[in-house]
């Protein structure tokens, strides 16, 4: 083979290889939506340091969920009780810290125990019927939104439980998912002047951001966690070998039914993630919280480029999926659009990344 | 080729609830020998491979691995007594990378630290090698089993079973979704892995495949074995003869 030729197809491979990136999608959205809000948004503030953190935060809550969604759906399956799940785990901490008077580090850990051992049921429950985890988890969608009204309209006759704030003064646990990082450094940048500061009221000289949430930092440790299991580790393998071909999978000496049932359990821990976040920041608990996110958690992933029959997917993908979503959603607001807007956008968004999904499919796989 | 058995079925019987799968099957397979298994739909070749890679236990029957009666528990238990299936279309996960297949459920690992890693590095180096050795040109290990052939999917999968030390190699109609040109890629590999000693059952319906690559053939019908015959002691016409049960359907062939 002449050099010549070595080279164009070796150019070639580059090209399909890149191509071939579950995540390219998701890629291009992200450059295509900065680009088009720095244009349009660039004098609301939208890109300043308090612009920035309000969309960043926000695409943080997506991330969280679209995580555990992730590596759930490459898998092979999907839950959809995660919405339901945000809203049991939340009332879980704010009854037993509130009503019954627990720590609330105590209540923390209950909510993940019990959430995770629910994931568990599901995901049990999913391999031994062999039926679709759509069918199960919807079942649980239903089964934990009641539970989760029910104790929060027995124990205190409200669906909404404040004073989870005072409960968590001084508790060990609540800054982990509510607190700040470096808040030094961003005082210290508001006193040099480099960050604003506000000019009046009872804050006055402080930084307009005070610091890093610990949203941001779970959901940049679960990107890293989980891309990191699913790409570097044998166990990552299983998780692709699960959702591409359970059965030849399983011929092979592969674990698929403890795969996904602990897929199923990292998807309620990330649920459960997300509204500890949410309770201790707002310092209480709402039954009706989280209604729709397991859509918008799956939305994300599969902007991010995972095939909907599982063995496929990014989790970084999915982590930009969500950042799309959070810019977006905030993006709207910048530019005074009306929100409603924003799910027609997320309904074509949806449509073509399948569309464009499916097309991958068939080149990876050489189906016609 | 040594005239001890590597592996000994006699007799088995398997019914599901009141159907008879098979009705008394005996077959006999040695070192280094590729023993085809013959018969039409419904004969009872994938039971009887079932049977043999751990996936159903037999009803009554005996089951000898180097003279020593075994039971097979299951699929895990029958590769650890050195006996690999493998699967017509269930053998390799189209979507995933051909290092990553060829590696599932044995991966090698090493550690950074505390934490547990693949080891890509050498993965991919002992993968390139192998491919190699069976004459299949990857671009590079991380391109998907989408992009190969059927027939080169049948070769990694067999390189697979050879490489992690399979001694009984059972091939589910390796070459039945396969064209002439792929089919002869697979017969070779076969060749090649009798070679070195190792031990193949060749379940096929497709008799000029069989008589290609076979020292014995064993014909299977309605759930028994029609016999044994070694390769030069019978010809296409009477196995294809004996295969559509005594029909004369090897008239209608050339319609």
């Amino acid at each position: 083979m002449s050099d010549d030729v070595k080279n164009n197809s070796n150019l070639k491979t580059n090209f399909r290889s890149v191509m071939l990136r579950p995540d390219l999608g998701a890629i291009v959205g992200v450059v295509l939506v900065f680009l088009f809000f720095f244009l349009v948004a660039r004098d609301t503030g939208m890109f300043s340091l308090e612009g920035s953190m309000n969309w960043g935060i926000v695409s943080s809550q997506f991330i969280i969920i679209a995580v555990g969604a992730c590596l759930l759906m490459i898998a092979g399956e999907f839950d959809l009780s995660v919405g339901s799940m945000i809203g049991f785990a939340g009332i879980v901490i704010a009854v037993t810290s509130v009503v019954w008077g627990w720590p609330v580090w105590l209540s923390i850990i209950t909510a993940f125990v019990v959430s995770m051992a629910i994931g568990a049921l599901i995901g049990y429950i999913t391999v031994k019927t062999n039926l679709p985890s759509f069918i199960v988890s919807l079942a649980f969608l239903y089964i934990l939104r009641g539970m989760t009204i029910f104790i929060a309209i027995i124990s205190t006759k409200k669906t909404i439980i404040g004073g989870v704030t005072e409960a968590a003064e001084n508790d060990w646990l609540a800054p982990i998912f509510g607190g700040e990082i470096f808040t030094g450094v961003f005082d210290w940048l508001g006193e040099q002047g480099m960050i604003q500061t506000f000019v009046a009221g009872t804050k006055a000289g402080q930084p307009v951001v005070s610091g890093i949430p610990m949203m941001m930092v779970w959901a940049i440790g679960l990107v890293v966690f989980a891309h990191f299991l699913l790409t570097k580790t044998r166990f990552g393998n299983w998780i692709y070998a699960s959702g591409g071909d359970a059965q030849a999978a399983r011929h092979i000496g592969v674990p698929v039914n403890r795969v996904k049932i602990l897929m199923f359990v990292f998807t309620a821990f990330c649920a459960t993630v997300f509204a500890t976040t949410q309770v201790i920041e707002f310092g209480s608990a709402s039954a009706d919280r989280g209604i729709l996110k397991e859509f918008e958690a799956i939305i994300s992933v599969v902007i991010g480029g995972a095939l909907l029959t599982g063995g496929y997917g990014s989790v970084i993908g999915a982590a930009l999926g969500a950042v799309i979503f959070g810019v977006v959603q905030q993006g709207l607001f910048f530019i005074g659009v009306e929100s409603s807007l924003f799910r027609v956008f997320l309904g074509v968004l949806l449509l073509l990344a399948v569309i464009l999904n499916t097309h991958v499919r068939k080149l990876i796989t050489g189906a016609k | 080729m040594s005239d001890k058995s590597i592996m000994e079925l006699s007799n088995i019987h398997k019914s599901f609830g009141n159907v008879d799968a098979l009705k008394g099957v005996s077959i006999s397979i040695k070192k280094g020998e590729c023993h085809c298994l013959l018969g039409d739909n419904g004969a009872g070749k994938s039971t009887l491979i079932k049977i043999m890679s751990g996936v159903h236990r037999p009803t009554s029957g005996e089951i000898k691995i180097e003279g020593r009666p075994i039971e097979i528990s299951g699929p895990r238990d029958a590769i650890n007594s050195g006996i690999a299936t493998v699967y017509q279309d269930l053998a390799l996960i189209p979507l995933m990378s051909v290092a990553r297949n060829f590696w599932l459920g044995r991966e090698l690992t090493k550690k950074i630290g505390p934490i547990t890693v693949m080891d890509f590095e050498k993965c991919n180096s002992i993968l390139m090698s192998e491919m190699d050795k069976i004459g299949i040109k990857l671009r590079d290990p991380s391109q998907s089993i989408g992009t190969l052939s059927g027939g080169e999917r049948q070769t990694v999968a067999i390189s697979r079973a050879v490489y992690f030390g399979a001694e009984i190699l059972i091939l589910d109609e390796p070459t039945s979704a396969l064209g002439v040109y792929q089919t002869s890629n697979v017969l070779k590999t076969i060749e090649r892995v009798r070679e070195k000693g190792v031990a193949v059952v060749f379940i096929s319906h497709n008799v000029s495949h069989a008589l290609a690559v076979g020292d014995k053939f064993t014909v299977l019908s309605r759930g028994e074995t029609l016999g044994t015959a070694k390769a030069g002691e019978i010809n296409y016409e009477e196995l294809q003869f004996m295969m559509s049960g005594n029909k004369e359907l090897s008239e209608l062939k050339d319609r």
